[in-house]
């Protein structure tokens, strides 16, 4: 259970300091610093990072979201599919999913030419790739549950009753 | 000219935390711990409906004890949390704030020379609404060692079995405090014996932790025809400024209290009664993240204390601890140098009556990283001067 707890904090900001999490959880240290271990160990958590506010910055970083769709045969199934995309560092994401369209794929590039030319000559020639929808992705709002606006000052009086 | 004031005005002494609002003001970069009041926005639904209610045009005035669709929800909501059953129709009146609905109480019950007995420390609004009401007040002082639970040794040695009213607030601001079932029931023995008409104010209700869930004296035997509930949407919903509470009582005494707001409020307001009623709705899953919130605050506030080694007990409700100052520092010595020296606002106990003197109530309704930072300047304070 105290996994779960943990791995809820970390979800929440994961540079919370192992000390912090054993303070708000009322576990002690070594319990937080095992569920940690264990959560990374068996492939619960695979990885930290930044959430980033793109526009915030001088570099473009230019996104795309890319609907693929797909003709499987009798040797190629999806995950056969999803591999061989999933090994270009430009995904950063690749999901199956339901609807009108196979895969979600998130591709991510210094310029929409870079990114145009990954789609067209690295994804659309994969020969079970039948169609690719790419959407460029122009103001983002929202980010793995953390809205990008200026965000709102604490309006409360200091003290009160 | 000048005005006269009335005497029951005069005899109200002016706000204790008035004095520490200047000092506040002196400094840029205050972290106040002095917010009685959540730091999260109303859940966003909450607030989807009242602007909707907005587009739509309803700004009218409502029924007087508020909208009935509301006041049956209330009557859904407390019956399912907190095993309470009030009639939506005689038995329920919505207010502008659980503050109106106490300030109702004072004056529908309270005449003048009638004794209010009040388990304290507690919040600062009750002793007011029992003067300017011509009652009068007798602190029931909790303590510490008994985790600022009120006790029957405690109503007895402040002679509260000659009151006529026992006000309660559990979870307790300031303290933090909460009274289970098994600490109610000799204080509902007490005031059936002694016959005292009881205001319990409820509005911390859902915020309780380590897997206590709160328990109201209403609901244990014989003590409904004696009680007035007192709840609202301000803290669990996150919704003070909307300014919506509610009372619950027998069909006689909330006419009562009726009689004076239609006279005095009308309805409490419309904007607020959507909100309300969308938060009973549906924001249950709101308020349970906000009370896990709550609860990693504590739990980091009340192990910060210790490690700095202030002693503070384990408070279990709404959203204060209630740390002791260290020794050789009144309680207001050292939330003037704390907020003065470090840039930590407090509020120093004895503002909440007594028992609260050398105690500090800290609101942990602010988020963690803000914890974080008070908390070191606060321990970089008592590593200096303690």
């Amino acid at each position: 259970m105290s996994e779960r707890e943990v791995l809820e904090l970390l979800r929440e900001n994961a540079r919370y300091s192992t000390d912090d999490i054993a303070r708000m959880t009322g576990l002690d240290e070594q319990e937080v610093e095992a569920a940690i271990e264990e959560l990374e160990a068996t492939g619960v958590v695979r990885g930290y990072q930044a959430v980033v506010d793109w526009d915030k910055l001088e570099d473009e970083r230019v996104r795309a979201e890319v609907e693929l769709n797909v003709h499987l045969d009798r040797e190629t199934g999806y995950g056969d599919i999803a591999e061989r995309l999933a090994r270009f560092p430009q995904v950063t994401a690749l999901r199956l999913v339901s609807g009108d369209y196979d895969f979600d794929m998130e591709v991510e590039g210094d310029s929409i030419r870079e990114v145009s030319q990954f789609i067209s000559e690295k994804v659309a020639p994969v020969p079970e790739i039948t169609q690719t929808v790419t959407h460029y992705v122009m103001t983002s709002y929202k980010e793995n549950g953390i809205e990008l606006g200026d965000g709102e000052d604490d309006e409360r009086l200091s003290f009160s009753p | 000219m000048t005005f006269e004031l009335a005497d029951r005005v005069q005899t109200v002494p002016p706000s204790g935390i008035r004095r520490f609002f200047e000092i506040a003001e002196e400094r840029d970069d205050v972290i106040s711990l002095g917010v009685g009041e959540p730091d999260f926005a109303t859940p966003w639904a909450a607030r989807d409906a009242a602007i909707a209610s907005l587009e739509q045009g309803k700004t009218s005035y409502t029924a007087n004890r508020g909208k009935r669709e509301l006041r049956e929800a209330i009557a859904d909501y407390v019956a399912d949390r907190f095993e309470l059953g009030y009639d939506p129709d005689e038995e329920i009146i919505v207010t502008a704030g659980a503050s109106e609905a106490v300030d109702l109480a004072f004056r529908a019950f309270v005449d003048p020379g009638d004794t209010v007995a009040i388990a304290q420390p507690s919040y600062i609004s009750y002793e007011p609404g029992v003067i300017f009401a011509g009652g009068e007040v007798l602190s029931v002082p909790t303590k510490q060692e008994d985790d600022f639970r009120l006790t029957v040794d405690a109503l007895e040695d402040a002679g509260a079995d000659e009151a006529d009213m026992l006000v309660l607030c559990y979870p307790n601001n300031p303290t933090g405090a909460i009274m289970t079932k098994a600490d109610l029931e000799p204080i509902a023995d007490f005031a059936r014996e002694h016959d005292l008409m009881v205001l319990s104010d409820e509005i911390y209700a859902e915020l309780t932790y380590d897997g206590n869930e709160h328990t109201s004296i209403a609901s244990l035997e014989g003590m409904r025809e004696r009680t007035i509930v007192f709840n609202g949407f301000s803290k669990a919903h996150a919704m003070t400024g909307l300014r919506l509470g509610y009372a619950l009582g027998p069909a006689e005494a909330i006419g009562a209290m009726n009689k004076i707001h239609q006279y005095t409020m009308l309805s409490a307001p419309t904007t607020a009664q959507h909100a309300a009623l969308e938060a009973l709705e549906s924001c249950e899953n709101d308020v349970r993240e906000m009370v896990n919130q709550y609860d990693r605050r504590r739990q980091f506030v009340l192990s910060r204390f210790r490690e700095i080694g202030m002693d503070v007990f384990e408070a279990k409700g709404a959203f204060y601890c209630f740390p002791e100052v260290p020794e050789g520092f009144t309680a207001e010595e050292f939330a003037e140098g704390v907020l003065r020296e470090e840039g930590v606002a407090v509020v120093p106990g004895d503002v909440f009556g007594e028992g609260g003197e050398g105690h500090l109530r800290i609101s942990y309704a602010t988020g963690l990283d803000d914890l974080r930072q008070a908390l070191a300047r606060i321990e970089a304070f008592v590593d200096e001067h303690a």
